[in-house]
């Protein structure tokens, strides 16, 4: 195993590494290791793919075919607020469309985008089970039901003033 | 269709045999009060839904309550009993009382309800729900509380896959064990294979999962299918938007499901099994996690079931997000780590499976019947259901109506039942019922004709929806049905694997035709155009996503084809929700003359002078909304 990328590049990946070897000669790891090197990373690095191949001995086609087919993969780093608006049925015939573009405005990025202070990545969700509940958001772990345009540009906001306050302080 | 007698309070009509073995009615399941125990028990519904409305807050007001006025009791978590509409709920229950369920607890009303019950030692009627009297115990009731199982939400409904979700606490198995858990695989394990594959074959038991093959027909190939280890797998990626009562049995009841697979790998003869859960139920594959270990400890699971010397060990696989991956050869290819592609068919799973060997894969609602059919026979169970399928189906009634939420309801329930009565009509009075979306992107919207039709695979299909997983949007007159057809197109052409051309590019290419038509910019020759590139893709496609993808647009051609004409010659969309043909307008009762409508405007199409109506110029006005959220007085539509 080499660190030289690591050494190269800012990021360490001698954690995502390390994952990958306890993952090595088990059956179909592929998937295995790009979830835990997201969970521990945020996001999976593209350099650290060519490493991963040479570990675990698969293809880098292979891996970057896993990569790109899952859509909770993502090889940017994201957003400190991960705002994430379901469009799927139930909550789409509730008007979730509205909200999604009323945050497009307000947040300032297309869906899938991070604003460039990394403070919120907005992203469109199929279906988050609750539908019952619908129309569904969620900002990072934190679910919240029957919301309105009005209601998330409000959270937004508090999110946005809380943030500057942190800034403010230190 | 299904006789109305046939409800879960007429079970004394059911088969003697049946009946001998249910002196209560079941199946309602109560946590028994346990001998000698004084402390009061509270459940509090901490599923997906009741988290996501508030429930951790809850909690925590609770322990701040018991704590103030120095009070014993166990606060438990609870998974979804199907009530989204009143969610959060929190139960109550005293020694020698019914538990009451309350509904809509917040901290408004969270203070009252606890010091009316725990300390007045009554039930707080302002928010009780109903009450749940367990026949086996000796309980003085509650004056002025109706009964849980006589209120309509629950009236008509018949529980098996759900009979514990919101009833046990989710954490504990001896809760699973002290409601009839557990009793299925210990009767299973004393028969043979064939015993059970006929019971499964008696009971008519057809998959959950979507397409409704016969359940004991799969687990006879798989178990006879030559090599070793074999596997028993279970679908839990619920990928179709607008479903989620796997989640509920995930959540609520997860050691039914796995009773469910450790008694269908005994049958089969399988060694291993995998539950294929998807990632964006963090909280199912949390409490999974717990069930298997659990089952494990107390000889379920594990090298040794209950004995017997037969094996059986289940891994939870994460899923990656993708919707494709709910089929199931797709699915297996994600389990053992590919991109989750079909692939053609034959060979099946059930001779070339996971790792090439004979595997079967059930959905999780399939699983959650087994155990309750193999206690109490087939017979019992075909009991329920429609002449050609049997038993219950859970529902996931979602849209436009006052009570969504889960329902179980045998099989041959009409959509009339599912909508007004269960359902309880529409959210808005003077808003008419529009169609039924069955069976999410797969599927197809009824409309009103179809009321009468009582839900099982047969009468569906010949309506052009499916039974799919089971999702039932109620749509109204404010939704577009050009737009429901788009929408559904939209989620295929994201979610198809690109592996095939017909799915690929026949989704594609209809999903660029609909977008057409709700700009504005459709041309009659479109129709045909549509019905032409369904039929290639039905008949063309690799696997089930793209064979059942062009049925949302044959329904709403087949339905709803005025409506799509209208969009196309007179450039209308009736239900107001195609931005492109919308022309707003402001309404001269409601409009106060504030002017507030007028700085957001980009355009200056809208205008206003002081003191008199907004008027909006539609030859400017590019419909963005901007004067329709500033309006504080809802007036601009
Ligand atoms: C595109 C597609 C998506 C599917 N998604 C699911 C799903 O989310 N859950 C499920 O149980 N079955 C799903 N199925 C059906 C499965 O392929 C399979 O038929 C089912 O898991 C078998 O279990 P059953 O016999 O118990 O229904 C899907 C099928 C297709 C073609
Ligand atoms: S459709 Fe939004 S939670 Fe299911």
């Amino acid at each position: 195993m080499t660190t030289n990328t690591a050494k190269d590049e800012a990021l360490d990946l001698t954690r995502a590494c390390e994952l990958a070897e306890e993952e090595a000669g088990t059956a179909g790891p592929v998937i295995r290791v790009l979830q835990k090197v997201q969970a521990h990373y945020g996001y999976i690095p593209p350099e650290f793919l060519p490493e991963m191949a040479e570990i675990l001995e698969v293809p880098l086609a292979k891996i970057f075919g896993a990569l790109t087919f899952y859509s909770q993969f993502y090889t940017e780093p994201r957003g400190k607020y991960v705002v994430r608006i379901c469009v799927g049925t139930a909550c789409h015939v509730q008007g979730s469309k509205d909200i999604l573009d009323r945050l497009k405005g307000d947040i300032g990025v297309e869906a899938g985008g991070t604003t460039p202070d990394m403070m919120f990545t907005l992203e469109p969700v199929a279906c988050i089970g609750s539908c019952g509940l619908a129309p569904l958001c969620l900002i990072n772990t934190e679910t919240a039901a029957h919301q309105t345009p009005a209601l998330m540009v409000e959270k937004i906001a508090a999110i946005r003033e809380k943030e500057s306050a942190s800034v403010a302080e230190e | 269709m299904a006789d109305e007698k046939k409800s879960g309070a007429a079970l004394a009509e059911a088969p003697a045999a049946a009946a001998a073995k249910t002196p209560s009615v079941m199946p309602k399941r109560f946590v028994p009060w346990p001998e000698g125990r004084e402390k009061p028990r509270i459940w509090i519904g901490m599923g997906t839904c009741g988290t996501a409305s508030g429930a951790q807050a809850l909690k925590e007001e609770i322990a701040a309550f018991l704590e103030d006025h120095k009070l014993e009791a166990d606060v438990m978590p609870t998974g979804c009993v199907g009530m989204c509409h009143n969610e959060p709920l929190v139960d109550i229950q005293v020694k020698g009382r019914p538990r009451v369920c309350y509904r809509k607890v917040s901290s408004k009303n969270l203070q009252q309800i606890l010091k009316e019950h725990l300390l007045d030692g009554e039930a707080s009627k302002r928010s009780a729900f109903g009450q749940l009297p367990n026949p086996d115990e000796k309980q003085v009731l509650y004056e002025g509380v109706p009964l849980f199982h006589d209120e309509p939400f629950f009236k008509d409904q018949v529980k098996i896959v759900m009979q514990r979700c919101g009833v046990v606490d989710y954490y504990a198995i001896d809760d699973y064990l002290a409601t009839g858990g557990y009793e299925g695989l210990r009767k299973a394990v004393t028969m043979t294979s064939d015993q059970i594959i006929d019971e499964v074959k008696k009971s008519g038991l057809r998959g959950r999962g979507g397409a409704g093959f016969p359940t004991w027909m799969k687990w006879k190939f798989a178990r006879d299918a030559e090599g070793t280890p074999k596997y028993m797998v279970c679908n839990a990626d619920e990928g179709d938007p607008g479903a989620f009562m796997d989640r509920a049995v995930l959540e609520g009841d997860p050691h039914t499901l796995l009773e469910g697979m450790i008694i269908g790998a005994y049958a089969v003869g399988a060694k291993y099994g995998y539950i294929y859960c998807r990632a964006e139920y963090p909280l199912a594959i949390k409490i999974l996690t717990e069930a298997i270990k659990q089952a494990k400890e107390r000889g379920f699971l594990g090298d040794n079931i209950l004995g017997t010397g037969f094996a059986y060990d289940i891994i939870i696989k994460e899923g990656a997000g993708a919707y494709v991956c709910g089929e199931e050869m797709a699915l297996l290819n994600s389990i053992m780590g590919e991109r989750g592609m079909p692939v053609i068919k034959p060979p099946f799973p059930a001779t070339h499976g996971v790792w090439g060997k004979p595997t079967n894969i059930n959905n999780v609602e399939t699983f959650a019947n087994i155990a309750e059919i193999v206690q109490r026979g087939g017979d019992w169970y075909a009991y329920w259901g429609s002449e050609t399928t049997k038993g219950t189906k859970t529902f996931a009634l979602t849209g436009k109506v006052k009570r969504p939420g889960l329902v179980e309801v045998p099989t041959g329930t009409t959509i009339r039942k599912l909508v007004e009565e269960i359902g309880g009509g529409m959210t808005l009075k003077k808003v008419g019922f529009k169609a039924a979306q069955f069976g999410g992107p797969s599927g197809g919207c009824l409309p009103a004709e179809y009321m009468e039709t009582g839900i099982d695979y047969e009468s569906l299909n010949a309506g052009g929806a499916i039974m799919g997983s089971g999702g039932v949007v109620v749509l109204d007159e404010y939704n577009c049905m050009v737009d429901t057809a788009r929408f559904f197109m939209e989620f295929t052409v994201d979610e198809s694997c690109g592996k095939c051309t017909p799915c690929r590019d026949g989704t594609a290419l209809m999903l660029q035709i609909l977008e057409r038509i709700t700009h504005g910019e459709g041309e009659l020759g479109d129709i045909p155009k549509l019905q032409q590139i369904s039929h290639f893709t039905k008949a063309n496609s690799l696997c089930g996503l793209g064979q059942v993808a062009p049925n949302p647009v044959l329904t709403t051609l087949r339905y709803f084809r005025d409506e799509v004409e209208e969009h196309i010659v007179d450039k209308k969309c009736r239900a107001h929700s195609c931005d492109e043909l919308i022309e707003y307008v402001v309404m001269e009762d409601k409009c106060t003359t504030c002017g507030l409508c007028k700085p957001p405007c980009p355009t200056d199409a809208l205008q206003w002078e002081k003191k008199q109506t907004a008027f909006i110029n539609h030859e400017t006005c590019i419909r963005c909304k901007a004067c329709v959220m500033a309006c504080p007085f809802m007036a601009i539509k």
